[in-house]
């Protein structure tokens, strides 16, 4: 059964990692993840959720605990943002390489400095390479079923990696929405209880973590590679199973009225909703515009990808976080690598935007529509452009 | 020696847990203090270690020199992975996940990755009051990685990041007293040891697994690579690090401190610097300003011998 409530993204998936029955949540507080961290510590004090609560020191302890928790075969998660997630990176490739099925929910913000707590994508792309599954939630009920799916992935024996649920600082984690909260009965109907392949155990003891020596480091990084690449299949079947028992369907790539599209958006994360505002309006005007928008960042869904973009001619990427000094976007340099070899290839547009809190309010976007189509009309493409630029 | 043999047949259990095979160097303490704790404890015991010799030295892959549940993750964060490890166990028994059983969850690292790097992650599990031990291998450097000075390293000792130069005796600062930080966090247990005396060890392993809450045990590591060292001196030098107070044995008992090795007048600090190649250089004014210190220091240990703090 399901409930009609309005919560904030925060709650919502503090609610549903209840309801998944974890047995420990290990984290560290920073602003705009706190929300989550403090009602699962409610949750725990009532006796509602059944776990323990281990108040670490630190982000890099919070993601060690994590590592002891799951390799004994206990549930766990976390969440941090930013400071916290930069302070876990050492972690994170260990956590993968241990195929350890943690999930963590990501509040991003932006990293300092400048300090900023206000929400952008730079915490996670710092993070691209560290071989978990990364998945963006657009809106708060999306946060909570991506959470509960997660678990559901990522201790699926073909998979058993972690899980990063990413969802935008105070966009999602402070506004409240109005979603659907399946029940406890619901959720574990979807989510049996985890039986791990290989863990410690007295019984049958095992060496986690050992060595790895120039004969045997390449082999362990090829399969780490086949993994992810692999899990993609996994991914496919468990969010349909998800759609079957909670009919609410996510694909590793959606779009939004980009069959007929001129030109195409992509777009990552909660933004994605002002831009199918945006969309809306332009083809009330007339303009075919449509999106791209990205759910599924690792394993990067390729040829979900080219179906999506099909044969668009001009494609506009927004990024939200900057690589200084090399190709400007980061997610606009993967994009473009994937159409390199391709014989048909859109012209793709780099666009940076909401650095930091700035708002991209539903102009912004149609200064981009915009961009596209002088592209398309002149052939020529500018150079990455930072919108909402002060001057 | 011989009487002692006789004992020691009984004080360790044969079940060795931690099997030979392994990489350590001859002579290495470190291993055997690892090998002593590990036959105490047996078999229902998991570890987690930090990056340095003794898992460099013990898992490199396809083997393992362990037959316990053994993990290792980095190099800073041993006392937080074992930490989740005793969260973990605890709350799957309560859950009726797994039978609940008495399981020794042990964090261990160097003196690197306890004095200096994993203090933060120390503190913070000794704090949440994890029921575990938590063991620092003191040879007195970062030798996984060549010999470079810790905040463990002694006053004067030449390591390769604090070396003795034409104007430098070598390491210019007094070792840290982590044994005493940990005491500052109030748990239960408390105490320095070394393999150079087996069955104190034994006994204050014992100890530390049957307190309930952390226990931290600072365990005295010859390492004749680092300390240029004759490798058959490891169990002496151990005896002379007691005797000349330079590593005195003692334990802190539910906030009451007791020193298991009296030595009511220390030796002379040369017997133990002489054999080794990390203290050839000090002169005998350095030796006289160290001896001094060590002599005050144990003073300072007598004085709080039965005090609560
Ligand atoms: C974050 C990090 N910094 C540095 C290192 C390199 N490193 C590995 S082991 C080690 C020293 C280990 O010294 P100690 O903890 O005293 O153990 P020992 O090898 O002496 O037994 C260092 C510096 C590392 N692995 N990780
Ligand atoms: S370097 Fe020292 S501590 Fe490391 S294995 Fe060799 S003797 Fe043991
Ligand atoms: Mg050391």
């Amino acid at each position: 059964m399901e409930q009609r409530l309005g919560l904030e993204a925060s709650i919502a998936i503090a609610e549903v990692v209840c309801r998944c029955d974890v047995d420990i949540v290990a984290a560290y507080p920073i602003t705009p993840q706190t929300h989550v961290v403090e009602h699962l510590s409610e949750l725990v004090a009532d006796g509602e959720l059944d776990a323990a609560f281990v108040p670490v020191e630190s982000e890099h302890s919070a993601m060690s605990v994590c590592c002891g928790t799951a390799a004994v075969g206990a549930r766990t998660f976390t969440s941090t943002a930013a400071q916290g997630l930069a302070l876990m990176h050492e972690i994170l490739f260990i956590a993968s390489a241990l195929r350890l099925p943690i999930v963590m929910a990501v509040a991003n913000r932006s990293l300092s400095g400048p300090i900023s707590i206000w929400n952008d994508h730079s915490d996670v792309m710092t993070e691209r390479d560290v071989g978990w599954v990364q998945i963006f939630a657009e809106n708060a009920q999306e946060a909570a079923d991506l959470t509960i799916w997660s678990f559901r992935l990522a201790e699926d024996r073909r998979v058993s990696l972690p899980v990063m649920v990413n969802f935008d600082g105070f966009i999602l984690t402070h506004t409240i929405e109005p979603m659907l909260m399946p029940d406890k009965e619901m959720v574990q109907a979807f989510l049996p209880p985890w039986e791990p392949l290989l863990k410690l155990d007295v019984d049958e003891p095992i060496s986690m973590g050992p060595v790895g020596i120039p004969d045997i480091y390449t082999e362990t990084k090829q399969v780490q590679q086949h993994l992810l690449t692999q899990a993609y299949g996994p991914i496919v079947e468990t969010l349909n199973e998800f759609a079957q028992h909670f009919k609410r369907t996510y694909k590793p790539i959606e779009t939004y009225r980009s069959d007929d599209a001129e030109v195409l958006l992509c777009t990552m994360g909660a933004l994605s909703e002002t831009a199918m505002e945006v969309v809306d309006r332009r083809r009330k005007q007339g303009q075919k515009v449509g999106l791209v928008r990205i759910r599924l960042w690792r394993p990067f869904p390729f040829e979900d990808l080219y179906r999506a973009v099909g044969n668009v001619p001009v494609l506009g990427v927004m990024d939200r976080a900057i690589s200084f000094g090399g190709p400007v976007g980061p997610v606009a340099s993967e994009i473009k690598a994937a159409f390199y070899h391709r014989e048909q290839r859109p012209k793709i547009v780099e666009f940076i935007a909401g650095l930091g809190g700035r708002d991209v309010p539903l102009s912004d976007f149609g200064r981009m529509f915009d961009s596209l189509y002088t592209t398309g009309e002149t052939g020529k493409i500018p150079a990455p452009t930072i919108i909402g630029l002060r001057e | 020696m011989e009487g002692m043999n006789v004992f020691a047949a009984r004080l360790f259990p044969k079940d060795n847990r931690f099997v030979s095979g392994h990489r350590a160097c001859q002579g290495c303490a470190e291993v055997l203090a690892v090998r002593l704790i590990h036959q105490i404890l047996g078999r229902n015991t998991m570890v987690a270690s930090a990056t340095g010799c003794m898992e460099i030295i013990s898992s490199s892959y396809p083997d393992t020199a362990w037959s316990i549940p053994w993990i290792h993750v980095a190099f800073e964060n041993a006392a937080a992975v074992a930490s989740g490890i005793e969260a973990g166990l605890q709350i799957l028994m309560k859950k009726g996940r797994m039978p609940k059983r008495k399981i020794n969850v042990v964090g261990m690292a160097g003196d690197g990755g306890t004095a200096d790097i994993g203090i933060q992650a120390l503190s913070g599990a000794l704090e949440r009051g994890h029921d575990m031990i938590y063991i620092c291998y003191d040879n007195e450097a970062y030798m996984n990685t060549g010999v470079q000075r810790s905040s463990s390293t002694p006053y004067g000792a030449s390591t390769t990041t604090s070396p003795a130069g034409k104007i430098s005796i070598g390491q210019q600062t007094w070792k840290k007293n982590v044994t005493m930080i940990a005491a500052a966090h109030n748990i239960p247990y408390v105490a320095t040891a070394s393999p150079s005396y087996p069955f104190d060890l034994a006994e204050k392993v014992r100890k530390a697994a049957k307190v309930k809450g952390p226990a931290y045990l600072h365990v005295y590591s010859a390492c004749p690579t680092g300390w240029r060292l004759d490798p058959k001196l490891a169990i002496t030098i151990g005896r002379l690090a007691v005797q000349t107070g330079a590593f005195p044995l003692y334990e802190i008992e539910n906030g009451k401190l007791k020193i298991s090795v009296k030595t009511p007048k220390l030796r002379p600090l040369q017997d133990y610097t002489k054999p080794q190649g990390r203290f050839r250089h000090l002169d005998d004014a350095t030796i006289a300003e160290i001896e001094k210190r060590l002599f005050e220091e144990y003073q300072k240990l007598e004085r709080r011998e039965g005090l609560i703090f």
